[in-house]
């Protein structure tokens, strides 16, 4: 399982915007490179990413081939009550991976 | 009067020279698929320039991780958000980068991320508002190792 890293505040009032980031360790092959022995490394990349917030989906991402190794993504939202949030990467090969953060809204 | 306008003069020259230097690039395949990639995400409308704005460096020395942020101007809320955002690059084997969907309650319209960059080049920024108006930003960076350069040294 890859390793991710995400940064959640752990606390905010209610109605403040803040800022998530996220990232995850990934090659993302694009698809043009050879390996040492002249085969051409097959398309490997993070094609979605997902947060979701208490189940319900607040933002999603659809990435290309144009995307850096270690694909790093940093938004905002708004939080209006404490809750989960919950971060999937999909990746070409039908992996998912998922991490969660928890939030305190006051 | 014949003679006079058949003269071979500096400016005709001059302007011959650039037409042949701009006119192949304007025909090339990746900008069309550019287009092609642009057409296949947002149709027919066409884009204004404006409250799009495409943060990213006037210059790179390695295209492989170019940090690049995009931001719209909205109100954000239920009446007047952004649909999605999208990065297009024009040269790049793959020309569609990136599409976001902020949602209404984001809050900002804005969001970071590193992207690849084969070479010299103009990226798009194009944003769907919740009225259904396409904004655009275009900015152009000069890259001095381009990500698909450096491909065959990295195993």
């Amino acid at each position: 399982m890859p390793a991710t890293r995400i940064r959640v505040p752990a606390t905010a009032k209610r109605g403040e915007i803040i800022e998530i980031r996220t990232m995850i360790v990934h090659p993302m092959e694009n698809g043009f490179r050879f390996e040492s022995q002249g085969q051409l490394v097959p398309v490997n990349i993070i094609d979605r990413i997902e947060i979701r917030f208490n189940g319900a989906m607040i933002y999603r991402a659809e990435l290309g081939t144009g995307i850096a190794p270690n694909p790093y993504l940093s938004f905002f939202t708004r939080v209006t009550e404490s809750g989960r949030f919950t971060f999937l990467w999909h990746d070409d090969t039908g992996e998912v991976t998922e991490a969660s953060a928890e939030i305190e809204v006051s | 009067m014949t003679t006079e306008s058949l003269r071979i003069t500096r400016r005709g020259i001059i302007g011959a020279a650039l037409l042949a230097t701009i006119a192949p690039r304007r025909l090339s395949a990746t900008e069309a698929e550019m287009r092609a990639a642009i057409r296949e995400r947002i149709g027919e409308a066409k884009p204004q320039l404006g409250r799009v704005r495409l943060d990213l460096p006037p210059l790179a020395e390695s295209g492989n991780s170019v940090p690049v942020g995009v931001s719209v101007e909205s109100r954000m809320d239920a009446q007047d958000h952004v649909r999605r955002i999208m990065i297009f690059s024009e040269r790049n084997p793959r020309p569609h980068i990136i599409t976001v969907w902020p949602g209404p309650d984001s809050g900002r319209a804005e969001f970071t991320t590193r992207m690849r960059l084969s070479g010299t080049q103009s990226v798009l920024a194009i944003a769907e508002l919740s009225d259904g108006s396409f904004w655009l930003d275009q900015v152009n960076i000069m890259v001095t190792i381009g990500a698909c350069d450096s491909l065959m040294f990295r195993y």
